[in-house]
């Protein structure tokens, strides 16, 4: 049956997306009542205005936006909506904040099943709710089938400053250590594995989780730290790159100190990958002075999200700003930025 | 060239018809399906190199442990002061 | 992990290192043929731990590296095709055609697939009854027997839309070409431990003793580098020329014969070209006539323009051991893994793409402590 392509009367697949949802209309009302507003629910979304009116932080405002495009949409370990909810939290709380408010920005494929629109919406409401952080306004827009791959979220986050939090490149000194919080690639490589059908299960699960409390622990203990990020695309070494750039100093790593659980470390083997280049999505990077580093990583492993938490290198001013690694045989070399997604090795 | 990983073979999958040997190998924490089809002498509990998803070959436990054997005590009569290791 | 662990002891290795400091009195150059084997080097760093008269030249190993432009093209223009599901090693995905790369032709909208292993595409070809699977088989021995069972197997199943483009190479024409070339230098070679576990070591005795060079089958790991470099060393002093063993964990003098008869089943040999190296006799594998009808190059007529190489592309010197990557002017500059000039440097085994990802030198390096 071949349509007019602006049709005023819905095609009715009621179990499926349809472009009238995004119309703004009355499916796009229904579908922000039925499934929105009932999901996440709080007195800041429930006027379903333009914008939502919030209170006085009372401190500095932080604010960060992220987009989540992940394929497949569910994967060991995640989804798309749980990865959504801690990208945000998770910039917030390595610049030093308290995350509170998330929007969510929806961009929908057409046809996509409202089952699937549900168990994301769930998982984000879940992901919001143990993080204590509401979801106070949002948009959804629809496109035309093919346009889009079934479901793109934004979500922007505002938190509140802690007092006296400064943290950025710019406080990193010769002497500092890089710290990471638990173990490297594992997003990455779950990813990896779900789409490229390389039979991984559930031995290698995705490490989406929210930072903010951990960070909270760690700023809380007194420890002198400089600088956070949590490392997404591009794994730790882009972090890395990052933090060179902008403190126009060298990160040297030691290769014998990176934690790598042993599955990620036997997919890597077999597929020639180098887990510092591999996706994270609740791992923290974090430099601290030498003299705190030591309580630093008690502090992370005491806590169940950095059991792994090492020491992996230190921030040098001895050579000219790059990323190095000194590898189990005495020798230094480069680490190269990373560079599009990475594929199995083979021959 | 190529990339040739050695795993320890955990099981081995009962075979239906018109399908290759196959089984479970073990890398490190990892277990994935590899065919078995060039390696049928590989029992349980060996090493396989694998391929591609074939294993091409079954190490040859002896052989290795000679290998590190004469490695790790290659020089010690030029240098008598490092421990055994 | 067991098997992997020990032979990447830094002990172990700076052991070798030292008796091999000890044993090269003079100086000689070798090559390792295959790519894995280079990326190890450089990425251990064993090429800067060696003694400087003892030259390490890279082969050409690659098979991603040497797959004729032609054959690229071709695949390009397969893959392109609405029916067909193109599936094929991570590698070849950046490998530039004349115009253009397989993740382009999959940006363009063609259904191109990463496998780890031939048999997953064949499991594809299952699935999908409708669609036109086409894998591309790619690699050396080692792997030939690999994309042969995934032929016998697709044919049992009694698959009639699975094929294979099929750009096999044997690596002892190449050993054989090195050395007869009047500019050879290569005095000894480390050979591939994975292309003799399949096809052992036979082949390489009247190589050694017609070119009166030393072959060690060798290992991938740094120890097994190391003590395969050592037993060149050593066979180099003496003045001997044998063939022998590193690797013997996996490999034996007859091979595989298993994987040999997989082989012999599906292939025949054949002369092939070699991208930057030109046409070695007898240097590769096709399907036999029993099996045309799984030839990718038979079922879709080709309707592509002439290939055009780069000129400015050196990687023949390269894949020779003529050239290191890092003496390439364009290494670095008009050539990187985001927009290469030809296959080494983007191939995971490619020379230029080893010394890119760990053979770039710290800056202005200071005496650091080890």
């Amino acid at each position: 049956m071949n349509l007019p392509l602006f049709c005023p009367i819905p095609i009715s697949d009621p179990e499926r997306i349809q472009l009238a949802h995004g119309e703004g209309a009355r499916l796009t009302r229904r579908l922000i009542r039925e499934e929105l507003l009932a999901a996440f629910s709080n007195p800041f979304l429930a006027p379903l205005a333009d914008a939502a009116t919030l209170p006085d932080l009372g401190g500095r405002l932080v604010m960060t936006t992220d987009s989540s495009v992940v394929s497949p949409l569910f994967f060991p370990g995640g989804d798309i909506g749980s990865l959504a909810i801690h990208g945000a939290i998770n910039d917030l709380a390595v610049s030093g904040a308290e995350p509170m408010y998330l929007s969510v920005a929806l961009i929908l494929e057409e046809g996509l099943p409202m089952e699937t629109l549900r168990r994301v919406i769930r998982s984000m409401k879940d992901a919001a709710q143990a993080c204590g952080v509401s979801i106070v306004t949002g948009d959804t827009k629809v496109v035309p089938h093919g346009e889009a791959d079934q479901l793109f979220i934004c979500t922007t986050g505002i938190g509140r400053l802690r007092p006296g939090a400064d943290l950025g490149a710019h406080r990193v000194r010769p002497g500092d250590r890089i710290l990471v919080s638990g173990t490297l690639g594992d997003h990455g490589l779950a990813i990896l594995g779900s789409r490229e059908g390389l039979e991984f299960g559930d031995q290698l699960c995705s490490d989406s989780a929210p930072l903010h409390h951990l960070i909270a622990v760690l700023l809380s203990s007194g420890a002198n730290v400089r600088f956070m990020r949590d490392a997404t695309r591009g794994g730790v070494a882009a972090v890395l790159h990052e933090l060179v750039e902008q403190s126009g100093l060298t990160a040297r790593l030691y290769e014998t100190a990176l934690p790598v659980s042993p599955a990620a470390r036997g997919a890597c083997e077999l597929l020639g990958l180098d887990p510092l280049h591999i996706a994270n999505e609740g791992k923290l990077v974090a430099v601290v002075a030498e003299e705190s580093a030591d309580a630093a990583v008690a502090i992370l492993q005491s806590h169940p999200l950095g059991i792994h938490a090492a020491v992996i290198g230190e921030a040098t001013s001895a050579l000219p700003p790059q990323v190095l690694i000194t590898n189990p045989f005495g020798q230094l070399r480069v680490i190269d930025e990373p560079s599009g997604a990475p594929l199995p090795r083979i021959c | 060239m190529c990339l040739g990983i050695p795993g320890r073979l955990v099981e081995r999958s009962p075979l239906a018809d018109g399908s290759l040997t196959a089984g479970l190998v073990e890398f490190d924490g990892l277990r994935r399906s590899v065919c078995l089809e060039l390696v049928p002498d590989a029992a349980v509990g060996d090493y396989v190199v694998v391929h591609a998803g074939i294993a091409i070959s079954r190490i040859d436990a002896d052989e290795a442990e000679r290998l590190l054997q004469h490695l790790r005590t290659m020089g010690e009569t030029e240098f008598p002061a490092e421990t055994a290791s | 992990m067991k098997f992997v662990d020990e032979y990447r002891d830094p002990q172990l290795a700076e052991r070798l290192v030292t008796t091999l400091h000890e044993t090269v009195t003079r100086p000689w150059t070798v090559m390792e043929v295959c790519g894995g084997q280079t990326h190890t080097l450089v990425r251990s760093g064993i090429d800067r731990m060696i003694p400087e008269t003892f030259t390490l030249v890279h082969g050409p190993g690659c098979p991603v590296c040497v797959t004729p432009l032609e054959m690229i093209d071709r695949a390009l223009e397969i893959a392109a095709r609405p029916e067909v599901t193109f599936c094929s090693f991570g590698d070849m995905l950046r490998v530039p055609g004349t115009a253009r790369d397989l993740l382009r032709v999959r940006a363009d909208g063609g259904d191109v697939r990463v496998v780890y292993s031939p048999l997953d595409a064949v499991t594809l070809a299952e699935k999908y009854p409708d669609r036109e699977v086409v894998f591309f088989a790619v690699g050396f021995e080692t792997t030939a027997p690999a994309t042969a069972l995934a032929v016998s197997h697709a044919r049992r199943r009694g698959l009639s839309n699975f094929s294979m483009l099929v750009s096999h190479v044997l690596v002892r024409p190449a050993m054989e070409m090195i050395l007869a070339a009047p500019q050879n230098r290569v005095q000894g070679f480390l050979a591939a431990g994975h292309v003799c576990t399949v096809m052992g070591y036979e082949g390489y005795h009247d190589l050694a003793a017609k070119y009166r060079v030393p072959i060690v089958v060798t290992g991938f790991e740094p120890v097994d580098l190391l003590d395969g470099l050592l037993m060149l060393a050593k066979q180099l002093e003496a003045g001997r020329n044998d063939v022998e063993n590193q690797y013997a964990r996996s490999v034996s003098r007859e091979g595989n014969r298993h994987a040999q008869a997989a082989i012999a089943e599906v292939y025949e040999i054949c002369d092939r070209p070699w991208r930057g190296l030109g046409v070695l006799p007898m240097s590769g594998l096709r399907l036999r006539p029993a099996y045309y009808d799984m030839d990718a190059e038979r079922r879709f007529p080709s309707a592509a323009p002439a290939s055009i190489e780069p000129a400015e592309c050196r990687s023949g010197e390269v894949l020779v051991g003529l050239l290191r990557p890092d003496q390439c002017e364009a290494f670095g500059t008009r050539c990187t893994p985001e927009h290469p000039l030809g296959a080494p440097m983007v191939s995971s085994e490619g020379a230029c793409a080893a010394y890119w990802k760990y053979g770039r030198l710290p800056s202005a390096q200071t005496s650091e402590p080890g």
